[in-house]
């Protein structure tokens, strides 16, 4: 079957723009509500934004991660829940683009999310594992040429809305914890029974609900690459740097937002400098710092990207936990500075300053993968990585 | 060199199978070795052979299997001495 797509023919920044402008006009309704942040992902289905990743032969553009990190830092500027989301799908097609495509059923999967922008889920989470993904209870079994699987998820993010779920488990039922497969779910392959309801702080777009996961499908929509690997050579390293994009995009609204605040207060009293701006030159400095940390980090991976050996070195891990680690905290001081400068037109909500929103959705860049287990898990590498010491290579 | 690996498997690979059952060519990831007891086996075996481990043999790859694990320390070993 043919089908065919009219992409609008203008450039990825005019795309996003409008999903960004349609994102900050719901922004705080989706934050007040708890609610999916259905106009924003509408618009990015109408911008065709959902397939970019996937390579042209296939029906998208092949557009690269960086491309998507500036995507996600843009719609982050409007709203963060929404910027999540998109971060999150292109993180499970980068498993599909980087792990899927010597499979005949994966390469014609992402034809039809080009075709017809469907929205990935995941599901690695799972209860009783104490938040490591790379350990699974749940098994999947395969009978014949079918594939069944239950999973307790503690949390799939926007799963309700997801039109397929990549989801991990144990190999078979006599594997270790540790030796994982991650297999596409298609929605009228699966059942999705609420347990957990996704009442949080920030980031409450995400409707990052629990569920109890039924599924059966066709065996060969099991990757063929071992979870392992695929967590190694592309989800670990898309995950922190288009997490990045998105806390860099929070950040840097704030901070757009302090500056206004200031240069209102210096055109109001010519002559004089207000007394925010000494701090605003200060917090410039550290979103930069931020901005630097998430550039390299996109350099180092578009660089090791074609060498599976360097994807899976402990030099190139302990990079990509740096940038996560960098930014996460980074943007919690970028965003308290900013609300220092607006006093309480910061803290008041509903204000061209308001700033809780930003500060509360910015508290979960230190905990999806807790910076606790990443630091730890950079501490037992630097046992036996030495530390990289160059400045450019 | 393949008994002190199984050794220090033994001792730091906190696998849930014997050593015994465990052929040269087995996915040691897939028999359950864990990325801490990676590092600490790795820590292990350039105590043992007196060699340290350069970044670039720092990967999955290297420690997939005890032969991997064999052939990565003979390398070590044949590059310095031929230096």
């Amino acid at each position: 079957m043919n089908v065919s797509v009219t992409i609008p023919a203008t450039s990825l920044a005019a795309r996003v723009a409008r999903v960004a402008a349609i994102a900050a006009k719901h922004a705080d309704r989706v934050d007040v509500e708890g609610r999916f942040p259905h106009e924003a992902v509408d618009a990015m289905r109408t911008e065709r934004l959902l397939g970019i990743q996937i390579p042209e032969v296939i029906g998208g553009e092949g557009a690269t991660i960086t491309e998507i990190a500036e995507l996600c830092s843009i719609i982050a500027q409007s709203c963060a829940a929404s910027a999540m989301i998109f971060a999150m799908h292109h993180i499970k097609l980068s498993s599909l683009v980087e792990h899927g495509l010597e499979s005949g059923w994966h390469t014609e999967f992402m034809r039809r999310v080009a075709a017809d922008q469907l929205l990935l889920g995941s599901a690695t989470t799972e209860g009783g594992i104490g938040g490591n993904l790379r350990n699974s209870i749940c098994a999947i079994a395969v009978e014949g040429d079918r594939c069944i699987l239950e999973k307790d998820a503690t949390v799939i993010s926007y799963g309700a809305h997801a039109d397929a779920i990549l989801i991990t488990s144990r190999s078979h039922a006599d594997a270790a914890p540790s030796d994982q497969v991650m297999t596409v779910f298609l929605k009228d392959q699966y059942t999705l029974d609420r347990t957990h309801v996704w009442d949080t702080l920030g980031m409450r777009g995400t409707c990052s609900d629990g569920f109890l996961f039924k599924g059966e499908a066709p065996a060969e929509q099991i990757f063929t690459k071992p979870f392992a690997e695929i967590a190694a050579q592309s989800m670990l390293a898309t995950s922190h740097l288009l997490w990045s994009g998105v806390w860099y995009g929070i950040a840097a609204d704030a901070v757009a937002r302090a500056q206004n605040f200031v240069r209102a207060a210096a055109r109001r009293t010519p002559g004089q400098t207000p007394p925010g701006a000494l701090r605003l030159a200060e917090v410039s400095n550290l979103l930069q710092m931020v901005k630097s940390n998430v550039v390299a980090g996109l350099k180092a991976y578009e660089d090791a990207k074609s060498d599976p050996d360097k994807l899976s070195s402990m030099g190139f891990a302990v990079a990509m936990n740096n940038v996560k680690i960098g930014s996460s905290e980074m943007i919690l001081t970028i965003i308290n500075h900013a609300m220092l400068i607006c006093g309480i037109m910061g803290y008041k909500n509903g204000t061209p300053y308001s700033l809780g929103r930003h500060l509360r959705d910015a508290h979960s860049a230190q905990l999806m993968i807790s910076n606790d287990r990443i630091l730890g898990n950079s501490s037992t590498m630097l046992l036996v990585h030495k530390q990289d010491t160059s400045l450019v290579g | 060199m393949n008994e002190t690996i199984r050794g220090l498997l033994t001792k730091l690979g906190g696998l849930p199978v014997s050593l015994d059952q465990l052929a040269d060519d087995a996915d040691l990831y897939a028999a359950g070795l864990s990325s801490f007891a990676s590092v600490q086996l790795m820590l292990g075996i350039e105590e043992a052979f007196d060699i340290e481990f350069p970044d670039n043999l720092l990967n999955r790859k290297s420690f997939a299997s005890i032969a991997a694990i064999e052939k990565t320390v003979q390398s070590i070993i044949d590059a310095r001495e031929a230096a």
